[in-house]
């Protein structure tokens, strides 16, 4: 019987970091034209198509929108939102759809002109641009003037009451990011920073430095998932989905049950277990770097670390070029793009790490990867297992 | 609760709809809110129309106004114009009735906040029959 295991078959990025000429539908599309180009897989074959708007209201790149817009008449389709960990939430999804025969070949797509639409405003310009009345939960929160950063900053301020993190210990995350983003020519910061850069860049929400916070940029993203099988036939190495897990624990950030602990802790091990690999069998990491902060919750979530001892585990060099398991190599959020949900760039990142095209950033002998996302206020978290080898 | 009218608000005011207009109506009346379940004895904030742990319709109750700080920032940078004057204090507090609530920390200087500190709550209306709950060193 042929494998119906499922396989990201191409990959395709949209131009970034600064991109004026094209709106969040352009760069869903530009990206899916890469990555249909990058598998050599015939447009009709696209059965399954999965997506969520990176452009948000009016942008017109809704799933169904995109789906017409790009012309895939679909047997299955997705739009799961749940922020920037969607597009690993998608991974899960089409995987199962395309496991249980639902549809053989899915196109996931991601745009957005986050950084020439809206400027900068995501981190510290606010959600409520006027006076209007906050609906829903979030109306115990933003008339307060709530920054999104400042909501990862409460976390942080926290793990460093309960465990003694030091802002240099964040800090070390950002500089480590910022040496892979020299590496990648399009990365919006490739200029290399030192701790004392980091601490002593201005303090935007307390414990939270300019440069423990990720950047803005316009880009999209795409990926193709298809069956072993019909994989065979096309350009590329298979990457095989080993595992994904998601789950939920609040969504606002004053509903976080334990300000110290995200959900990757439910989703790792359930991942990990379904790939049949331990932590420490991964080569290489893509972590959703928000902020610096979302990095070492991760860490210790996913269990690359003891809980609270991400601070020691980062000072170590483990995330570095070089070390044990070198992270966010494409530059990351923090240093190469972020145009407001970043998932999707950490699937492509591991894919290109896997079929050894990261240049180089390359990993060597990189088999094994792993891509954790954060969608909302540290809130929807989703794991997946990448290999390059056939899973037994 | 002590209650401030301080209907010179500038900034945006929760809309209030379904059960959060109630909590911010008896904020105004100087009574700050919680819910409990009659089924599970749960207790819960943000108010809902059911119990989160079991599903029931949870009832109102009335916390002392009393907590901790939990965790906190102290926002240094926000582009919003009716948030102008920084520095300012948020906070997370655990009250005793075992919820957490977030508002705004005030009547401190900024660096002198510390997580475990006892906090007191007041309400600041920002209409004429409704408020926000702020906390104030206790």
């Amino acid at each position: 019987m042929p494998s119906r295991h499922p396989v990201i078959c191409g990959i395709g990025l949209s131009d970034y970091p600064v991109v004026p000429h094209l709106n969040s539908v352009q760069h869903h599309a530009l990206a899916a034209r890469r990555a249909i180009a990058d598998c050599g897989i015939a447009k009709s074959a696209i059965d399954g198509y999965v997506s969520t708007s990176g452009g948000g209201p009016g942008a017109g790149d809704d799933a169904v929108s995109m789906a017409e817009y790009l012309g895939v008449n679909h047997r299955y389709i997705d739009g799961t939102m749940v922020g920037g960990s969607s597009f690993e939430f998608h991974v899960q999804h089409a995987a199962a759809a395309i496991r249980e025969g639902l549809c053989d070949t899915v196109l996931v797509t991601y745009g957005s002109d986050q950084l020439t639409r809206m400027g900068r405003v995501l981190g510290t310009g606010g959600f409520q641009r006027d006076a209007q009345p906050v609906t829903g939960a979030m109306q115990m929160a933003t008339p307060y003037g709530l920054p999104l950063v400042g909501a990862y900053a409460l976390a942080a301020r926290r793990h460093m009451h309960e465990f003694g993190t030091t802002s240099e210990q964040l800090a070390e995350i950002a500089v480590g990011i910022r040496e892979f983003a020299g590496l990648n020519p399009d990365a919006r910061y490739r200029d290399p920073i030192t701790v004392d850069d980091v601490v002593n860049s201005r303090m935007i929400a307390d414990p939270l430095h300019k440069l423990d916070c990720c950047v803005i940029t316009d880009g999209g993203g795409a990926l193709v998932m298809t069956t072993e099988e019909i994989a065979r036939d096309l350009r590329q190495p298979l990457i095989y989905v080993l595992g994904a897990a998601g789950t939920q624990t609040h969504w606002n950030i004053h509903q976080m049950p334990d300000f110290t602990e995200m959900g990757a802790a439910v989703c790792g091990p359930e991942a990990f277990a379904q790939a049949g690999v331990t932590p420490a069998d991964i080569d290489t990491a893509q972590l959703y770097d928000s902020f610096t902060i979302t990095v070492m919750l991760m860490l210790e979530g996913l269990g690359f670390c003891g809980r609270g001892e991400g601070g020691a585990f980062v000072e170590e060099g483990h995330l570095r070029r070089g070390g044990s398991m070198p992270t966010n190599t494409d530059g990351g959020g923090l240093s190469s793009n972020h145009p407001g949900m970043r998932g999707i760039f950490l699937l492509i990142e591991a894919v290109r790490q896997l079929r050894g095209d990261a240049g180089e950033a390359q990993v060597p002998d990189a088999e094994l990867a792993l891509a954790c996302g954060s969608g909302g206020w540290l809130s929807a978290i989703a794991t997946v297992i990448l290999g390059k080898d056939r899973p037994s | 609760m002590r209650v401030v009218r301080d209907l010179e608000w500038q900034g945006p005011v929760p809309a209030g709809e379904g059960e959060y207009g109630d909590f911010f109506a008896a904020a105004a009346e100087g009574r700050l809110l919680i819910q409990q379940c009659p089924e599970c004895g749960h207790r819960q904030h943000y108010p809902r129309a059911i119990c989160t742990a079991c599903g029931a319709e949870p009832e109102w109750m009335e916390a002392a106004g009393t907590g901790t700080v939990y965790t906190y920032t102290v926002v240094r940078q926000y582009g919003v114009p009716a948030f102008a004057e920084l520095p300012y204090v948020l906070a997370m507090i655990d009250l005793p009735e075992g919820v957490r609530m977030f508002g705004g920390l005030t009547g401190i200087d900024p660096e002198a906040v510390e997580i475990g500190m006892p906090v007191a709550a007041y309400a600041r209306t920002y209409d004429d029959t409704h408020a926000m709950v702020f906390w104030e060193p206790a």
